[in-house]
Parts: C-alpha cells; sequence; structure tokens
C-alpha cells in the first residue's frame, strides 16, 4: 500500500496544523497556519454577512437584512431569557461568541475545510475566558457577596456541609465542561464523518462483492453529515446559552 | 488485504507524532489568532454592525408605533365624523318633519275657512231663495183672497144680496182662517 490513500483515510489527519507562513513574536511562535486561516474566514464571512446585510438598514428589510435582524432578535432574547436585562450589556459578547462558533463549526461541515473548533486549545481558551470574565463580573458586581453562588440560601446549616464543596466543584468544572463539550463534539463528529466516507471508498476498492455494504456505510455517513450539521448549530448555541446562564450567576449572585 | 490497510493506516496515526489537537507545538498560535482575531470581530460587531442594527430595529419600532398612533388618530376623527353626519341628518329629519307639519296645519286652515265661507255663500243663498218663496206663498194667497172675495161677490150678487166689499173680505178671511 502507497501512502496516499492511507492519508486520505486517517480519520486524523484533517485535525492536522500546517504552517501557511512562519511568524514569530521574540521566542513564541505565533505563525499563521491553516487553523488560523479557516479562523481568518470565519471572521470575514461574519462580517462580510452582518456587514452587508445591515449596510442599508432599510425600514422594510430585504432578506438578507432579514436574517441578520433574525440573528439579532434569537441571541437577543437568548441573553434577555437566560441573563435578564442586565446581561444586555454582554450582548454583543455572546452574539459575538456564538457566531464565532457557528461559522466555525459550519465551515467545518464543507470537505477539506479545517473545523478551528475542534483544537482543545481555542475551545478551552474561549471557555476560561467567559468563566474569568463571570468572575471578575461578579466580583465587581456583588463584591464577596458573589462568593454565596457556593452557598444557595434556605438549606439547614448541616446541609451547606456536603452543598457548599458540590457547588464549588460544579462550578470548577464549568470552565472544562464548557470547553470539552464543543471541542469534543466537534472532533467525535468529523472522525465519524470521515471513518465513514473513508469505509465507503474502502469497501468499493475492496470489490463487488461489498458494494452493498458500502452503500450502507454511505448511507451512514449520509445521516451523519445531517446530524452533524444538527450538531454545528446546536453546539454554538448551547454555548451562547452555558455563557449567558453562567453571567446571570454572576449578575444575580445574591438571588440564590 | 481490508485487515492489513486498516492495520497500516493505524500505524501510519501512531507514526505521525501525537494526536493533532494536542500536539503543543501550535497553541501559541491558535491562542495567539484566535485573540487577536476574536476581539476584531468582536470590535467590528460592537462598535459598527449591531449599533446599526439595534438602529434600524429601534426606528422600525418606533416608526410601527407612530403609525399605529396616526391610525388610531385617523380613526378617532372618522368615529366623529360619523357622529357629527347623524347628528346632522337627526336634525335635517326634524326640520322636515316640522315643515311638512306647518303645511299640513296650513292647508287644513285654508280647506276650514274655504267651507265655511262656501257654507255661508250657501245659507245666504238658501234664506234668499226661503224669503222668495214665501214672498211668492203670500202674493198667492193674497190673490186667492181677492179671487175668493170676487167669486163670493159674484155669487151673492147672482143670490140678489147686496155685501160691501170690506164684510166680504172679512168673511172670506174668516173662512180661510178656517180652513
Amino acid at each position: 500500500m502507497n501512502l496516499m490513500p492511507a492519508i486520505a483515510l486517517d480519520p486524523i489527519h484533517q485535525f492536522e496544523v500546517t504552517k501557511w507562513l512562519d511568524l514569530r513574536l521574540g521566542n513564541i511562535d505565533i505563525s499563521f497556519t491553516n487553523a488560523s486561516g479557516f479562523m481568518l474566514l470565519g471572521v470575514v464571512l461574519i462580517i462580510a454577512f452582518f456587514g452587508m446585510a445591515s449596510r442599508k438598514g432599510e425600514l422594510v428589510p430585504s432578506r438578507l437584512q432579514s436574517v441578520a435582524e433574525m440573528g439579532y432578535g434569537f441571541i437577543a432574547d437568548m441573553v434577555r431569557s437566560a441573563a435578564g436585562e442586565e446581561g444586555l450589556k454582554f450582548f454583543p459578547f455572546v452574539f459575538t461568541l456564538f457566531f464565532f462558533i457557528f461559522f466555525a463549526n459550519m465551515i467545518g461541515m464543507v470537505p477539506y475545510a479545517f473545523t478551528t473548533t475542534s483544537h482543545i486549545i481555542v475551545t478551552g481558551a474561549l471557555a476560561l475566558f467567559v468563566i474569568l470574565m463571570v468572575v471578575v463580573v461578579g466580583l465587581m458586581k456583588n463584591g464577596l457577596g458573589f462568593f454565596k453562588l457556593f452557598a444557595p440560601s434556605g438549606a439547614p446549616l448541616p446541609i451547606y456541609l456536603i452543598l457548599t464543596p458540590i457547588e464549588i466543584i460544579s462550578f470548577l468544572a464549568r470552565p472544562l465542561t464548557l470547553g470539552l463539550r464543543l471541542f469534543a463534539n466537534m472532533l467525535a463528529g468529523h472522525i465519524m464523518l470521515k471513518l465513514f466516507a473513508g469505509f465507503t471508498v474502502l469497501l468499493i476498492g475492496a470489490g463487488a462483492v461489498y458494494v452493498p455494504v458500502a452503500a450502507l456505510a454511505f448511507a451512514m455517513g449520509v445521516a451523519l453529515n445531517a446530524l452533524e450539521f444538527l450538531v454545528a448549530g446546536l453546539q454554538a448555541y448551547v454555548f451562547a446559552i452555558l455563557t449567558c446562564v453562567y453571567l446571570n450567576d454572576a449578575l444575580h449572585a445574591d438571588a440564590h | 488485504m481490508m485487515i492489513a490497510f486498516l492495520a497500516e493506516t493505524a500505524g501510519h496515526g501512531g507514526e505521525a507524532a501525537a494526536f493533532p489537537p494536542f500536539e503543543t507545538w501550535h497553541m501559541p498560535s491558535q491562542l495567539f489568532w484566535l485573540a487577536v482575531l476574536f476581539s476584531a470581530l468582536y470590535l467590528a460587531l460592537s462598535r459598527f454592525i449591531l449599533p446599526k442594527m439595534s438602529d434600524t430595529i429601534e426606528k422600525r419600532a418606533n416608526r410601527v408605533a407612530s403609525d399605529l398612533d396616526e391610525a388610531a388618530r385617523l380613526n378617532n376623527q372618522a368615529v366623529e365624523a360619523q357622529k357629527a353626519l347623524e347628528l346632522r341628518l337627526a336634525q335635517a329629519r326634524a326640520k322636515a318633519r316640522e315643515t311638512a307639519e306647518k303645511a299640513r296645519e296650513k292647508t287644513e286652515a285654508e280647506l276650514a275657512s274655504e267651507t265655511a265661507r262656501v257654507d255661508a255663500d250657501l245659507a245666504k243663498k238658501l234664506e234668499t231663495a226661503d224669503a222668495r218663496i214665501s214672498k211668492l206663498r203670500a202674493d198667492a194667497m193674497t190673490n186667492v183672497e181677492q179671487i175668493a172675495v170676487e167669486t163670493a161677490d159674484a155669487m151673492i150678487t147672482r143670490l140678489g144680496v147686496k155685501a160691501s166689499p170690506a164684510d166680504l173680505k172679512k168673511a172670506v178671511s174668516a173662512a180661510l182662517e178656517q180652513a
């Protein structure tokens, strides 16, 4: 066997980072890679789409403008319902976060494209940033009252001995689960897609006997593709709404 | 053949250093570009695009609200105009009824006076006729007396009795009175 089909079928290959432009900042390697390239593509597409859609600002919106305003309303409603009116201060951030992840996930669905959100360093950094922001906002808003979050009021005293450690652990687990969820979903989904697609090719290559099995694998690949589109949208939504929920905790820590 | 192929594929995966998402060499670059690009996107959206969109949406909401107000105002106007129209209609109807009533009264009065005039006229004519009839009758009676007196005179003259005209007249009157 030569190497070419092996690379084509290797389900991990799609996550490999390759340098497009060698860059250094002091001692740090900040090369522009395929990951950076596709991230840039996502950002450019978002700005182009919303920029073009909102440019005219017509009272009776065009189709493009309608779609953009639906996105605006969708995120605004999400922030308002999950984090209250006060949470609307963070609307631009949640909007950016949602569409950044959404476009990255969707670009990842294009064959041969790189999925920036399939790298734990990216999703983890986003999650950590969200949690740090929540902590800073919570401390600025409530002072030390923010730590009431770990001791919800209304429980009998002995319960706090168990409750408080659980609350602390669950709080500390937030950045981990938030980042891992997105990463694992995108990674696993793309591996599955690649596996079934590769398996189909492999089975057809293995002989005419395997063609019906190949058809089955192909059908599975098609179904998974649909599922992955759902996951791509859903995970962006989950990330954004959890950010809103955590912000709500920070803004209304005393209400617990 | 397939199994060998899969084994080779797996082997290749094993050879190619670590699992790409866990490789460390690209992490600083990923973090750097994430920070730069995410911040750029955030700035572009929060400074330029989102304010413009919220502006548009707010403008539309205001426009819709003011249009609704205008519609309510016009509706009120229409309702008032309707009321005024009904009032005017009722006034006109009352006036028409009054005019009709007046005309009817006038006609009745004219009719009554005409009837009275005609009645009086007729009564007068009747009276004249009555007077004429009684005069004619009186004349006729006078003639009858005259004839009776003359006849009586002629009869008694044939009988050879002489009587004064005054006596004769008296006797005839008494006889007429008895009849």
